[in-house]
């Protein structure tokens, strides 16, 4: 469904790959060797990634602070554009598509979300309605019933008139995930959802995701820092390091200790626990 | 939502209607339109018309286009606490239009002339400062910092008009006084039709921004992410809102707190959607500084106030409980 080929992306001024505000070349482009030589390893924020996620899968980002996750989910919604490389959706080219087009087929959920001004729970809901609608368009009675389905989607019907200001943070995460499925795309890209919560919205939260990975197909890519919600949660996994990927593939095989080591420098016990029924990552203390 | 705009509305075409009315001289509604009688005998009409009309006309111009500007700044900064006086942009449009006054500027543009396109120099100068401190701080500015930065930049600019003040001739500095306090003292439509041009362009660009600044107001990325094209929506609320301040201030003077009091007046009726905010603020803000100016002119009749004294009295202590409420 989602592609990412040979991505790049660098911060700061360069020849050929630049503040990435538009691609050096469209289309595919590899830098070279002596291109990256340019470049002290530190600018460059994305280096050669790529990745596929497939159609209803659940695909965790990992990596420590700073590794390029959040960068990637950007590139991935089309907020940032790649210096090089590529973004394909469904085969189509991220950067041609539309604002609108882009928001019909992929939503996101950024970390936190603070209203400035005193919007109710539906009114943030009614947000995700923008990219089906006209310039001067007002919300319809179908768009109400696409809201309050996401509402119902997320156990967050009963705070629909509240403002959204007054809501906790696990509550105000749920009510963005119901904006985001209110904009009936079919790929949610959601950055570290959990980072703020405590433990019991961090369960609530991603026994929603699988729910609603389950019940609906959505596919989603998810950047946590949280190892045991990856396990639990995500079918496959992209770890990044210093915004190059260290390793991929399906959790079982790419979550190991040794990964974990390597990431983090975190010694940690893995293994498989058998009431969560999924892999579980006891840090155990710094690797020396 | 249409009750709500035609309540409005009606709001500001009966503060316009009926604010004429009073002063030094109370004039009868029916007979300025009575029109068996021909202008040039019906003295209440030349009341209306001549002495009076003008100057409600520009408080509603002025009202509007502070208003409407003090929303899109709050809307696109995420900061309720930002307007055009408290981000230094009236400043901004004062000092450009002080330059104009002292120096005899006179030429025009696509048919404004000197004094509002001086002024709206000075606004969009003086925003361009604000707006790329905040965008140089990428996680949003602080409420602390921005208003720093007006209060700065507003201290900055006054110095600038006072040094222009004081080498300039005598009677000029009594004028330019007088307006910097926020005056309407119009008594021609010369001077409305001067600032209705580039008020009319601000509007046409405002008439496409209320959406866009609902889902900006919750967070810019989030806004992109769910189609808003961010980047150009910034730049028609910045050029419009900088268009509007340069209107009003090149007509009224930097009347002060308008664009603070008017939208969080207004929000506390309609609530957040700025589908609403946006047009009812204009209307609103229209028939409040008319309402102020009925004060100025007739608190301390036959003296006429100059109407900022009147809006700064309201808007101080408003804004003062704006702060201790956030807090």
């Amino acid at each position: 469904m989602l592609r990412a080929d040979n991505v790049c992306f660098a911060y700061g001024k360069g020849p050929a790959i630049g503040p990435a505000k538009r691609p050096a070349k469209v289309g595919h482009y590899v830098p070279t060797d002596n291109e990256l030589t340019n470049y002290a390893r530190t600018d460059f924020v994305l280096t050669d990634v790529t990745f596929e996620v497939g159609r209803g899968q659940i695909v965790g980002l990992l990596g420590p602070n700073g590794s390029g996750k959040t960068t990637l989910l950007r590139i991935l919604s089309g907020i940032l554009r790649p210096a090089s490389g590529r973004v394909a959706l469904n085969g189509t080219e991220v950067g041609r598509l539309s604002h609108r087009e882009l928001a019909r087929q992929i939503a996101v959920v950024p970390q936190e979300t603070h209203a400035t001004f005193d919007f109710s729970v539906l009114d943030i809901v009614l947000m995700g309605r923008y990219p089906h609608l006209g310039a001067f368009e007002l919300e319809g009675i179908a768009d109400l019933e696409i809201a309050r389905e996401a509402l119902a989607a997320t156990g967050t019907t009963a705070f629909e008139s509240r403002q959204f200001a007054t809501l906790s943070g696990g509550e105000k995460q749920r009510v963005v995930i119901a904006s985001a499925l209110a904009q009936a795309s079919a790929l949610l890209l959601l950055d570290e959802p959990t980072a703020s919560l405590d433990l019991g919205y961090q369960f609530e939260i991603a026994a929603l995701l699988g729910r609603l990975n389950r019940t609906r197909g959505t596919t989603m890519v998810v950047s946590t820092h949280d190892l045991n919600l990856a396990a639990a949660l995500c079918s496959e996994v992209v770890l990044l390091k210093q915004g190059r990927v260290l390793a991929q593939g399906s959790t079982e095989e790419a979550l190991t200790a040794a990964n974990v080591r390597a990431l983090y420098g975190i010694d940690a016990d893995v293994e498989f626990h058998k009431r969560a029924g999924h892999l579980t990552v006891v840090p155990i203390g710094r690797s020396l | 939502m249409i009750v709500t705009w035609s309540a409005f509305g009606a709001l500001a075409v009966g503060a316009c209607l009926l604010a004429p009315l009073v002063g030094s001289t109370t004039i009868r509604l029916a007979a300025v339109f009575d029109r068996s009688r021909p202008f040039a005998d019906n003295i209440d009409a030349q009341i209306f018309f001549v002495a009076r009309l003008p100057r409600v006309l520009s408080a509603a111009l002025v009202g509007s286009g502070l208003s409407v500007a003090g929303v899109v700044f709050q809307a696109l900064l995420r900061n309720p606490l930002a307007s055009p006086d408290t981000l230094g942009v009236s400043a901004g449009a004062a000092l450009g239009a002080i330059l104009a006054i002292t120096f005899h500027l006179d030429f025009s543009l696509l048919g404004v002339s000197a004094v509002p396109l001086a002024s709206f120099s000075g606004s969009i100068g003086a925003l361009g400062i604000v707006y790329a401190l905040s965008v140089v701080r990428r996680r949003g500015t602080s409420t602390t910092v921005l208003l720093l930065a007006g209060v700065t930049l507003t201290a900055l600019l006054g110095a600038v008009v006072r040094f222009v003040q004081y080498v300039a001739d005598f009677t000029e500095t009594f004028q330019t006084v007088r307006w910097l306090m926020g005056s309407l003292d119009v008594a021609a439509y010369a001077p409305i039709g001067a600032a209705l041009v580039p008020m009319t362009a601000a509007f046409a660009g405002f008439i496409t921004l209320p959406r866009a600044l609902d889902l900006i107001s919750v967070g810019s990325e989030s806004a992109a992410a769910r189609g808003v094209n961010v980047t150009q929506s910034e730049r028609v609320a910045l050029v419009s809102a900088s268009l509007a301040t340069g209107a009003a201030v090149s007509l009224g003077g930097p009347v002060s707190f308008v664009g603070i009091v008017v939208p969080h007046l207004v929000r506390l009726i309609t609530g957040a959607d700025h589908r609403l905010v946006l047009p009812a603020s204009a209307l609103f803000g229209a028939a409040f500084l008319i309402g102020c100016d009925l004060i100025a002119r007739t608190a301390l009749a036959p003296v006429e106030l100059p109407v900022g004294i009147v809006t700064a009295i309201i808007g101080g202590p408003f804004f003062l409980w704006l702060l201790f409420r956030r807090g």
